[in-house]
């Protein structure tokens, strides 16, 4: 076990640093001077601004020696500059953290609350009305764009309910309930994907497990048609679903990125595509950074989570 | 060839309907100018909103252009990102799964962590890092959607020929002498189409979502071509209360389009090679 955790341990630290390099070598060869760029989103005129900013982005040293001061300052948590607000990147990501966190987790939480209990019962009901149901329901949730079945979400509020979803951020302190309600509906839109995904995962995992000796063994011996599925089978079915929660972790934070764009939720997730679209490097640079960093060590959770649940997985 | 599509369609119903929908889909995209009732890029400020009707059959958008021939012209972006991303993440996918499932050593050392890496990051994620770098085209689309499909074909090619390797016809091959890469072309490429397929086929759909989402989030396709993200991008939600239909179609559009494939995707697992997880 702690042969097996060393080294996926030191895996995710090379992929992280591997990462880092080809995040910063992409960030580089945009076209166009990168001076020029912040020139014109940050608002100055002054040529001998140019310099300085160029100075200041370390423009005028060696790559290597660009790439290991940035490298250097985000492991001391130096976030860098935004160009836009003229302010540490950092006072401005960290009060969104919690927001994307928290719509994260609950996007998650739905689907893995309709993804599971669905693909169990679409195995168990497998070919008859109930399953081909579920399985509309599951290939529809992988077709439809999430930001768009957000905006339908929306329109149906507005049209049947007259609400309007606040389109401020309202903190949970202030009024619980209208926190919550606003952030039922993108958790939703978010979820469904996943929800969908892990319901495939779930169902294929558990036909291939109901048809083993020891499901038939429980049947044979008289147990409850509930506890074989629930207590025997599902148990061991669930290691692939745990691996694609894993995965789909990644995709979420995509999903998010439209969500919180579609819902005006200000976190972290449509921060980057604002600093994208303001051309704002230095930010994009360290948030990607981020995100990469948080979906490697879900991984290495998952990897380890993996390990822990079946004794037989013993990666050489 | 003929025998096998015939089976296909009888066997897999389900499947064969998507792939008439994809065909019809295609159809109008080809003839797009044809089949639609309006020149997509005309604005008419005396048409604007309008609910779909007999002279607008979908409606038309807040600059008064007409949102059916829109969709129209707008399939041959999605397709043509589409089909063009996934036929490039499957070649190359391929390639390097079967250069380095096959001829283990360099390549394995030095490919293999570079997809494991890779494969780690969120599909849109990299995508808007890509654009970001290289500037909305639809080149930088194409490239940003194809790049981190590679790796995802080439686990599974790499894995196929990884099995394939070991088989008696192969090792029979290199005792009648064959070439390194005569075994690769004749045993081995034949023998992973199967998986190649299916990935390429599941790709098409994913290819279109993020697509859309990227020209939603206005990193996408730019102007001149109407692209189906991008009549959902963001200035169409402004309008989303006074006429839903400018939301409405553009995304069934998309979700019809990528639910088809999706059929047809999971059909062509079954019938091609049911153990495949994918």
């Amino acid at each position: 076990m702690w042969g097996f955790l060393g080294r996926r341990l030191a895996l995710a630290a090379l992929t992280i640093v591997a990462m880092s390099i080809v995040i910063f070598v992409l960030l580089r060869i945009a076209p166009g001077n990168i001076v020029d760029l912040l020139f014109q989103s940050a608002g100055l005129v002054d040529i001998s601004e140019k310099q300085r900013l160029a100075h200041e982005l370390l423009l005028d040293r060696p790559v290597a020696v660009q790439y290991l001061t940035w490298a250097t300052a985000f492991v001391h948590g130096d976030l860098g500059k935004s160009f836009r607000y003229g302010l540490p990147a950092w006072q401005i990501i960290r009060p969104r953290i919690p927001i994307t966190v928290e719509l994260a987790i609950l996007a998650l939480a739905v689907s893995v609350a309709v993804g599971l209990p669905t693909g169990v019962v679409s195995a168990t009901h497998q070919n008859t009305w109930l399953d081909y149901g579920l399985r509309i329901f599951s290939l529809a949730g992988l077709s439809m764009p999430a930001f768009w079945l957000g905006m339908v979400i929306i329109i149906l509020l507005v049209r049947t309910f007259g609400w309007i979803p606040s389109m401020l951020y309202i903190a949970p302190w202030v009024d619980l309930r209208a926190h919550l309600l606003q952030f039922l509906f993108p958790a939703l839109s978010a979820g469904y994907r996943s929800a969908a995904l892990i319901n495939r995962i779930t169902r294929s995992s558990m036909l291939e497990v109901l048809r083993e000796d020891y499901v038939r063994t429980g049947r044979a011996k008289g147990l409850a048609g509930r506890s074989v599925v629930y207590r025997h089978a599902l148990k061991n079915a669930l290691l692939p679903v745990v691996t694609v929660i894993g995965t789909e972790f990644a995709f979420l934070i995509g999903g998010l990125i439209v969500t919180e764009t579609v819902f005006n939720l200000p976190g972290v997730a449509r921060y980057l595509v604002e600093a994208i679209l303001w051309r704002d490097y230095p930010v994009v640079q360290n948030l990607v950074m981020f995100i990469a960093i948080v979906v490697v060590l879900t991984n290495l959770t998952v990897d380890v989570l993996y390990a822990r649940l079946d004794p037989r997985v013993r990666y050489a | 060839m003929k025998t096998s599509v015939v089976r296909f369609l009888r066997r897999q119903p389900l499947g064969s309907a998507g792939g008439v929908v994809m065909a019809l889909v295609m159809l109008a995209a080809f003839a797009a100018t044809a089949v639609s009732t309006d020149d997509p890029t005309r604005t008419n400020a005396a048409q604007t909103f309008q609910p779909p009707g007999r002279r607008h059959w979908l409606g038309t958008d807040h600059l008064g252009r007409d949102i059916y021939s829109r969709l129209v012209h707008g399939a041959r972006v999605s397709l043509a990102v589409g089909l063009t991303t996934s036929a490039l993440g499957g070649l190359l996918g391929g390639a390097v799964g079967i250069a380095s499932g096959y001829e283990r050593g360099v390549a394995t050392a030095v490919i293999q962590p570079i997809l494991d890496i890779m494969q780690g990051f969120p599909l849109l994620v990299l995508a808007l890092v890509l654009t970001a770098a290289l500037g909305p085209s639809l080149l930088t689309v194409i490239v940003a959607i194809a790049v981190p499909f590679v790796p995802r074909v080439a686990r599974v090619v790499r894995a196929t020929t990884l099995a394939i390797r070991e088989s008696t016809y192969v090792e029979a091959a290199q005792a009648l002498g064959a070439s390194g890469l005569r075994v690769a072309v004749r045993h081995i490429v034949p023998n992973t189409l199967a998986p190649l397929i299916v990935l390429t086929t599941a790709q098409l759909g994913s290819a279109i979502l993020v697509e859309a989402a990227l020209s939603f989030l206005g990193l996408g396709v730019p102007e001149p071509y109407p692209s189906w993200g991008r009549m959902l991008s963001v200035s169409a939600a402004e309008f989303a209360q006074r006429a839903p239909w400018v939301v409405i179609f553009p995304g069934v559009a998309i979700s019809v389009v990528v639910f088809a494939s999706n059929l047809l995707g999971d059909s062509l697992r079954d019938f091609l090679d049911p153990r495949l997880r994918i």
